[in-house]
């Protein structure tokens, strides 16, 4: 489309059901009860001038510019502060106001620089817009004391600050309070001295609070914030709406165009799932995708000591399917397997299980969402019936109670956390279960009214003792439990809570967390109005991952907190696709929708369409595919979108798999750290490249849509489908909508869904079906879809590693806001001003102890292996706790993690290393032979001169 | 023994101990297996025998490939 401004109605929606008729400026016009009269006249289509209202904020009424007249009323109040009433007759245009609000912009303008022609917002500017609109011509007054001339606030990596160009409106300060709810900016001084500020007087935005999501920047209405990039390349021409590659918010954007140049990547409001907000990530770290270690040729090379050679696609491609049917014959159908991307669509993953399944002739496929939240889809379908949330996320407005348990939402789905915040301002009950202190423990006006800082790998103990808590104390809905769930399940699973060795008093000793905090925590759950439970990977990367997500289905059960709005279970997915890929058959055991390989009409419907037989047996995990590489039966494997090296446990036997194989395929951006080991390398394609549909972490399915050509040449589906017919399958889906219609045709839950409709209405929730045309914002409303609930005694099993004299602290990981996974997109942005390293949090006594100060470099090692990298101590973690985010490369925070894994699903245990900690004087020896082997196994051979 | 054989003695051993409160934890031991473990690794702990594992998971072993 071409370039339009967001509409923007001045002031927020009323959800009121009660209808109120006014009239405005001689028309009639009917809005819900406790709409602004501003708003009730821009739905009409009347624009009344305005500068510190927009619709993302509550009104505030300080600007003096939307002044109105209303029969019967004195004077002229301001329309975003003044809510209709019925009957109400207003005038927004008259000789009185037209002359006020023209004194009223005179004002604003005489201290305003009159630079319009060369500021970096001409032509996208409220303030021009407004003089504009109220007439300005000239103004009378002499600038003896203004406020130019300040000086430029550079500090931040993406967007300026110009204090020359603020009119005072604190737009960006209650943007950073309502809609972020970070609250680092404030309006410092009084009267003519009123300043913006970050923070103190002395903090530059860099230095200051600040999180970068931009809400101070959007909400701006002159030049005063805005985007490096607008100054750098002017304002966009064009706007896409798209769908965010980072985490499973799946925040929708308008990417703002300027030919195939991104100039802005803007929140779009309509957005159901970030409602008009983005973060860091979202809004500013896009520029890995012209960065200049972007792959944008085919490569291959003979063995991994050899340089790459760049090749034709045809080369590679023909190359690539040479060797996979060589290794088939050669070593038989099972020796080949492949791994989708959670990072790329719903389509594109869809072919590359096809592939393999139809192609490779086995169903080994498997997907990152192996190593984050496959004990959800085990967890939640045992119990539930599906696998996935229960809730969207707008459910969380009407929270009661919310525990969050083994997750952080402010740094890994900061969108979402903003909105969890904004509700915990408004009163809702907070309990934060998790060995860390996160930020959401305690932050501006928010404190937990629980931590849980339980010892890691203890989830199972922590919420059995909470469930025998509400069992023995009578907290028990029986209604819901008797109405909806399986009673034989029901009572067994009752007395199993109820013994006296899952109480909090007995168990304390194992989970460190004090019995009566727990109990009130419990108690606050099941009482305290609608619980949700949002968790993340601090509850699935552990050995009992699949028994402690059964346990949290089993608590929300017993107290009824299901199927309705405010409740539920609500998994946060790490990536951007987690639900999808799992959705769309990734697994090894399972077809699209979840249904198991070895249902035989299952199976004859997806033969039926793809026309090949199917194996019947579940085919490889990835551990299991390292495993049978390094017993020498795993030969060829091509990985699209995932870097197995970096983000999976224990590097050394990921390594070791990898080398030991024929042929490995890595589809990618870049030369990521799996492809060291990589004999094939297809360059691929970012989300700005490509159509398709991404589903987030509240099942909603959102499009994804081409914004600029490929560098690389081609999509990654392209790709794929390119190598099927270079194996000798005869694809030829002509776009993306085509994979769609095939997946919708032989997927139950996405019978309804087709781009068609997703560009018309927005986004789908799943399923969408006869069953629910419209989709589904809430699970399991008249009942499971297993038809009852089922209680699942979920026993704690203490992990099998230990800690001891020789590795006495136990190490758990995680990510922090500014990077992203394995760090391959935001590494290559600024992102690094904030994050240039990973660094190991350690308790002061436990730093005392071994004589580590912050910054000091300390050796990280377990039973697995050995690493370096710098110390920060802190309290957040507990005595005997260490943490670390594993985003560098060259800190491998995976050297160090083992190969235990969860007893459903073998996602790995992340969460629980037993380690020791060492003062060090640097990278060890390890870390520098590997920056040294990958910089030679990334060498690139130059082209010949021509002759 | 290879370390893959030690991983699948250490996996079917973890399913069984989480699936102990199961009315029947070995056939919920042999019915996880079947449903998530691949051919070979179905064989390979077919071909181990009982060292190593549980009675649980040895039960279920010998009736799942029992059952094959």
């Amino acid at each position: 489309m071409t370039y339009q401004p967001q509409a923007d109605f001045g002031t927020p929606e009323s959800r009121s059901t009660e209808q109120v008729t006014l009239t405005i400026d001689g028309r009639d016009v009917t809005v819900p009860a406790g709409t602004s009269v501003m708003r009730a006249a821009s739905e009409q289509g009347t624009s009344i001038p305005k500068l510190c209202a927009t619709d993302s904020l509550s009104s505030f009424g300080s600007c003096r510019l939307c002044l109105v007249e209303i029969d019967g009323r004195r004077g002229t109040p301001a329309s975003c502060t003044t809510p209709v009433e019925p009957g109400m007759v207003v005038h927004t245009q008259t000789p009185h106001l037209a002359k006020l609000r023209k004194g009223v912009m005179e004002l604003y303008i005489s201290d305003h620089p009159l630079d319009c022609l060369t500021c970096a917002a001409n032509g996208d500017c409220e303030l021009q817009d407004q003089a504009g609109a109220v007439g300005l011509r000239d103004v009378r007054y002499a600038a003896d004391a203004t406020h130019l001339g300040q000086a430029k606030d550079h500090s931040n990596p993406y967007f300026d600050f110009d204090p020359s160009k603020c009119i005072a409106c604190s737009r960006c300060v209650r943007a950073c309070d309502e809609v972020q709810g970070t609250l680092a900016l404030t309006v410092q001084g009084r009267g003519f001295d009123s300043k913006i500020s970050a923070g103190l007087a002395s903090d530059d935005f860099l230095g200051s609070e600040c999180v970068s999501c931009g809400a101070c920047v959007q909400a701006c209405p002159t030049a005063t914030l805005v985007e490096k990039k607008v100054v750098e390349v002017g304002t966009p021409e064009r706007a896409v709406i798209t769908t965010c590659a980072y985490c499973g918010v799946g925040c929708t954007f308008r990417a703002e165009m300027r030919g195939e140049q991104i100039v802005r990547m803007v929140p779009w409001k309509d957005g159901k799932a970030n409602r008009g907000h983005s973060c860091v990530k979202g809004r500013f770290a896009w520029g890995y995708a012209q960065h200049q270690e972007r792959i944008l040729k085919p490569m291959i090379r003979s063995s991994i000591d050899q340089p790459w050679q760049e090749v034709s696609w045809e080369e590679a491609l023909t190359h690539a399917a040479s060797e996979l049917n060589r290794i088939s014959a050669q070593y038989g159908k099972r020796a080949l397997g492949g791994i989708t991307s959670s990072r790329c669509t719903n389509e594109e993953t869809f072919l590359v299980q096809k592939l393999i399944r139809a192609g490779f002739g086995n169903n080994n496929v498997d997907t990152c969402a192996r190593v984050c939240h496959s004990p959800t889809g085990y967890g939640l379908k045992t119990t539930f019936g599906t696998s996935a949330g229960t809730q969207d996320f707008d459910s969380v407005e009407e929270s009661d109670v919310i525990l969050v348990i083994g997750a952080n939402p402010t740094d890994g789905h900061p969108v979402f956390a903003s909105r969890m915040k904004k509700r915990l301002r408004q009163g809702a009950k907070l309990i934060v279960i998790d060995p860390r202190r996160t930020d959401l423990v305690r932050s501006p006006h928010i404190e937990a009214q629980h931590h849980l800082a339980l010892r890691p790998g203890t989830n199972v103990a922590v919420l059995t003792a909470m469930a025998h808590t509400i069992v023995t104390e009578g907290l028990v809905n029986e209604a819901f439990v008797r109405g909806r769930c399986e009673m034989d399940e029901y009572r067994d699973w009752a007395e199993f809570v109820s013994q006296e060795r899952n109480s909090p008093e007995t168990l304390e000793s194992i989970t460190q967390v004090p019995a009566e905090d727990l109990r009130t925590a419990a108690r606050l759950y099941a009482t305290g109005g609608n619980g949700a439970i949002y968790y993340g990977l601090g509850v699935t990367e552990h050995s009992q991952g699949s028994s402690t997500v059964m346990a949290i289905a089993n608590l929300a059960m017993a107290t009824g907190n299901i199927g309705r709005r405010g409740v539920g279970v609500n998994p946060l997915r790490g990536q951007n696709n987690v639900q999808g890929a799992c959705d769309m058959g990734s697994f090894p055991h399972e077809l699209s929708g979840y249904r198991h390989i070895s249902d035989a009409e299952t199976r004859r419907l997806f033969e039926g369409e793809w026309g090949v037989p199917l194996d019947a047996e579940p085919g490889l995990r990835i551990p299991n595919m390292l495993d049978a590489a390094t017993d020498g039966v795993f030969k060829a494997l091509y990985v699209q979108g995932e870097d197995i090296l970096q983000s999976d446990p224990n590097t050394h036997h990921v390594a070791a798999g990898l080398a030991a194989m024929e042929c490995v395929i890595v589809h990618d951006l870049f030369l990521n750290e799996t492809a060291n080991y990589a004999h094939i390398f297809l360059p691929g394609s970012t989300f700005l490249e490509k159509n398709g549909t991404f589903t987030n972490a509240e099942r909603r399915i959102q499009p994804v849509r081409k914004v600029m050509t490929p560098l690389n040449g081609y999509e990654d589906w392209e790709i794929t489908q390119k190598l099927a017919q270079a194996m000798g399958l005869a694809w030829n889906y002509t776009h993306p909508s085509e994979i769609m219609d095939e997946i919708a045709r032989l997927t139950p839950s996405f019978a309804g869904v087709n781009f068609e409709r997703l560009d018309r209405e927005g986004s789908l929730q799943w399923p969408v079906n006869d069953a629910a045309p419209d989709g589904s914002p809430i699970m399991h409303v008249d009942g499971f879809v297993r038809g009852k609930g089922r209680f699942v005694v979920t026993d704690y099993v203490p992990t099998d590693e230990k800690t001891g004299p020789r590795f006495p602290l136990l190490l758990t990981t995680g990510r922090i806001l500014s990077q992203y996974n394995v760090g391959a997109q935001t590494r290559r942005t600024d992102n690094v001003v904030w994050h240039e390293e990973d660094l190991l949090e350690i308790h002061p006594v436990d730093a005392e102890n071994r004589g580590i100060k912050s910054g000091d470099w300390v050796k990280l090692a377990s039973r697995a292996g050995e690493t370096t990298l710098r110390a920060t101590v802190t309290e957040r973690v507990a005595p005997g706790v260490v943490y670390t985010t594993f985003h560098h490369p060259l800190t491998q925070a995976n050297v160090v993690t083992t190969d235990y894994s969860d007893w459903a699903t073998n996602c790995p245990e992340y969460k629980v290393t037993a380690v020791q900690i060492s003062p060090s004087n640097g990278p060890s020896e390890w870390q520098e032979e590997y920056e040294a082997q990958a910089a030679h196994s990334r060498r690139i051979a130059q082209p010949e001169a021509a002759e | 023994m290879s370390s893959s054989l030690d991983h699948l003695i250490r996996m079917a051993n973890q399913i069984a101990r989480n699936l102990q409160h199961e009315p029947d934890p070995a056939a919920a031991t042999a019915e996880h297996i079947q449903l998530y473990w691949d051919p070979r690794m179905k064989q390979m702990i077919f071909d181990h025998g009982a060292q190593g594992l549980s009675d649980t998971a040895a039960a279920a072993i010998s009736a799942l490939k029992a059952r094959v």
